[in-house]
């Protein structure tokens, strides 16, 4: 494939995501002051020192942002790829086992959507000790109830393909099927719903953190940023609308780029199309 | 000079643009150069491969083009109008009144939330043409013509709740009822069984006769357009090959494709005289669906060692589900199935891999056959891995030796099934049943989804493989052309039993059964008169009885 067929939507995305691993990476070395110095008065207003201006405990709403991207950028990624794991193995077992053990998972499937999520993960995370891979791991089981919807939706359909059943006929395992035949037969929609899913995990993770049950004080998220400079909107003080800008650039430069995975795979020689 | 032509075409020529994968779009030419001329009250049929163009020259008599294609040239005349200066409007007033098309597939052309009866009328009634009781009378009048069981309720019936053929019919009385000049029959009854088929045929035939409309009758079967046109002409990648009377195209073709044609499957194989040791012994097999539906009721065949057993009947006689029970797919209910003088495990996931190895199945759909993400490498690849353990370059040098035995170049080995006709799509699942080195090979209609001349191709190379490798075939069919050419020994299925079970020449010949008899009898034959003669021979018989 040449860079020259990436389209210019694809790119933005590319770079946006470029950017904000990168300032993952070396928050340290790029953000002007520390993460929880206090380097000035409360809200103080933009300027050519403080770009972002400072928050509401007179911190650097830049370098807040920076370090900010450490914590959401990993555990939305975290959990969304955890969740995937989980939703498409268990699906996929479902649709290509049938009867029992269908029944089952999806009956269990069913019971864990009927509880509204955010006051579930608020029920279970208030109960568990507060650790960064508990909140990982509930968003990602929350999260794969979703995913095995779509994923046992899509892998019915092309188990009933006769070259799944061509390959039954000649014997093949449970694990050749899910990963050989039928995979690669649905990664478009699973793609789509990625971008999608990555979005909504920022999203729930800035959710949890506005709640307080999110990411703990005073390590910055783009979440629990915006909860905390909420008072000032009422001021008409613009510090929370920087991480929620952030938050809002970044689901759509995922998005950007999944539209573009898609229209490859779905036009992959010989795809299924979008189906 | 008065021009007493109803449709004139002239230099037609149709352009679409199409988009290959990874490649820039380009321009391709559908039809080029196409013209014909039609009377009043005469059918011309148009007869080709598929991508010969037919539909699409039948489609612009209603100056209408399919999925991107346009018409770039020439002229189509109706009655002295040319109607693609029309426009827009001028064309609507045309269509479902004065020109109508009959679809490939009635049963995805008809609305299934409306009843027959008031689709049947509706574009009559919106081109205020009659009054809704004028057109439920003509309606009415046509479900007579075409033979339609009680007339009189069948317009207030859902789609799904009549037969495709009725379907079908109806579908003709939906393009009759506006008493247009011309109708367009896109392939009407391809999509029927045999026995379907010729009642449609009938009717058509003797719709159009009672109500002088002339017609395009588009189709790849030779011997169904030789029943009901006047004129034909045979098609070819969008050029016309040859055009003239029926009698002439039948008897005394000009050029080498139309004799092709004419006289495809015309050679018969010599039975095996000794049908005495069986490979394969299907004994007393039953089968139901687990909510207990019963599709085969007590068959009991068997096949020798490197011949080929044919397995005929119409849809819904339980010919594939037998293949599904000898795979082990859908295990017996009752009987059992004996393979080389030891019983078969019922269910497939019990079954040993050799077992497995031994017998393979061929799909009639190659396209659905096939993972399309896997390349033709993969797909012939994985059995030779999965049963012999073969890789890397002992793999390929398999692969490639394969494909040659399946007649297609090393060329093909990284390419998609996407990138392969459907001819080489076929070619390449028999390589992949051939890659286990079987002993049996199910065929499941591995033909019918083909055009004529390639079908033939892959018929011999079947032989030629049964000859080279010894190979026994379950040969699943509904063309008795190929069982006459192929077959060793006959199975007759109707409604999941066995009527009639034997060796080729007991088997097709006389006495026959009630029911192999209307099967033989309606296979369409390339001889004029055919319809007639045969339907005169079924009213003696409805006469008599």
């Amino acid at each position: 494939m040449r860079l020259r067929e990436i389209p210019i939507t694809a790119w933005i995305g590319l770079f946006g995501i470029a950017l904000a691993i990168f300032c993952a990476l070396f928050a340290p070395l790029i953000a002007p002051y520390g993460e929880t110095e206090v380097v000035g008065g409360v809200w103080q207003v933009a300027d050519g020192q403080f770009f972002f201006g400072l928050d509401n405990l007179g911190r650097d709403i830049l370098s807040r942002l920076i370090y900010g991207t450490r914590t959401t950028l990993f555990v939305a990624l975290a959990a969304t790829v955890i969740s995937f794991s989980l939703g498409i193995i268990l699906s996929f077992i479902a649709a290509v086992s049938g009867g029992v053990i269908d029944t089952v998972f999806s009956r269990f499937n069913d019971l864990m959507m009927s509880i509204p999520t955010l006051i579930f993960a608020l029920v279970v995370l208030a109960v568990l000790p507060q650790y960064l891979f508990v909140l990982i791991l509930v968003m990602a089981v929350l999260d794969s109830t979703r995913v095995y919807r779509l994923g046992r939706a899509v892998a019915l359909d092309v188990a009933v393909m006769e070259f799944v059943e061509a390959a039954k006929l000649r014997g093949e395992g449970k694990i050749w099927i899910i990963f050989r035949e039928i995979l690669p037969n649905t990664l478009s929609p699973l793609l789509a719903e990625f971008g999608l899913r990555f979005a909504f995990a920022i999203l729930f993770l800035s959710t949890l953190s506005f709640l307080g049950l999110g990411i703990q004080p005073p390590t910055a998220d783009w979440g629990g940023m915006v909860k905390d400079n909420k008072d000032g909107i009422i001021f008409g003080i613009p510090a929370a609308l920087v991480p929620g800008s952030a938050i809002a650039a970044l689901c759509i430069c995922v998005n950007l780029v999944v539209d573009w995975l898609l229209k490859r795979t779905s036009s992959l020689k010989g795809g299924r199309g979008d189906a | 000079m008065p021009d007493t032509n109803l449709l004139s075409v002239r230099d037609l020529k149709i352009e679409a643009t199409s988009y290959p994968p990874g490649e820039q779009p380009k321009r391709i030419t559908i039809v080029d150069g196409v013209s014909f001329d039609l009377q009043k009250g005469k059918v011309l049929g148009l007869i080709g491969e598929s991508g010969a163009g037919k539909s699409t020259i039948g489609l612009s008599a209603l100056a209408y083009g399919r999925g991107g294609a346009e018409i770039t040239g020439g002229e189509v005349k109706l009655d002295g109008t040319d109607i693609l200066k029309l426009g827009k409007g001028g064309i609507r007033k045309l269509r479902g009144a004065r020109i109508c098309y009959v679809a490939q597939s009635a049963a995805a052309a008809f609305n299934p939330a409306h009843r027959l009866g008031d689709q049947v009328i509706e574009a009559t009634v919106k081109h205020g043409l009659m009054s809704k009781q004028e057109a439920r009378r003509r309606a009415l009048y046509l479900f007579q013509v075409l033979g339609l069981p009680s007339p009189e309720s069948f317009g207030d019936r859902f789609p799904h709740q009549v037969s495709g053929g009725q379907l079908q019919r109806a579908m003709t009385a939906m393009a009759l009822c506006s008493n247009p000049d011309l109708i367009v029959f896109d392939e009407p009854t391809t999509a029927l069984d045999v026995t379907t088929q010729i009642d449609v045929l009938a009717a058509i035939k003797q719709a159009i006769e009672e109500t002088d409309t002339a017609a395009l009758y588009i189709t790849h079967d030779l011997a169904v357009v030789a029943q009901i046109s006047d004129d034909i002409m045979v098609l070819r990648h969008g050029k016309t090959v040859e055009y003239g009377p029926v009698q002439q195209i039948i008897e005394t073709p000009t050029q080498d494709y139309t004799r092709a044609l004419v006289n495809v499957r015309q050679t018969a194989r010599e039975e095996a005289a000794d049908q005495s040791n069986p490979l394969l012994k299907v004994d007393n097999v039953s089968a139901e669906y687990s909510n207990g539906f019963k599709v085969l009721h007590g068959v009991s065949l068997h096949l020798c060692k490197g011949q080929t057993l044919a397995i005929v009947g119409e849809s819904g006689s339980g010919k594939s589900t037998l293949a599904r029970v000898i795979t082990g797919l859908l295990p017996p209910s009752e009987g059992k199935i004996t393979f080389e003088g030891k019983p078969l495990t019922p269910a497939l996931k019990n079954r040993p891999r050799d077992d497995l190895r031994r017998i393979q199945l061929i799909y009639q759909m190659a396209d659905t056959a096939m993972n399309p993400r896997q390349t033709v490498r993969e797909i012939i690849g994985r059995p030779l891995t999965f049963y012999y353990g073969l890789r890397g370059a002992k793999k390929t040098a398999r692969v490639k030796e394969l494909l040659e035995q399946i007649e297609m170049g090393n060329g093909f080995i990284d390419r998609y099934p996407a990138e392969l006709s459907g001819g080489q799509k076929q070619r390449v699942a028999i390589a992949r049943a051939l890659a286990a080195k079987p002993e049996l090979i199910l065929c499941d209609e591995p033909t019918s989804a083909l055009d004529p001349l390639v079908a033939e191709g892959i018929l011999k190379l079947l032989m030629k493989l049964q000859e080279e490798q010894q190979l026994s075939y379950v040969f699943i069919t509904h063309d008795i052309a190929i069982v006459k050419a192929i077959a060793d020994s006959v199975a007759v299925m109707h409604r999941g039993r066995l009527v009639r079970f034997g060796p080729k020449s007991q088997t097709l010949s006389p006495p026959f059964d009630d029911y192999t008899d209307l099967l033989l009898k309606s296979v369409p034959e390339m001889e004029l008169g055919w319809l007639e003669k045969v339907l005169a021979t079924r009213r003696m018989e409805s006469a008599g009885n």
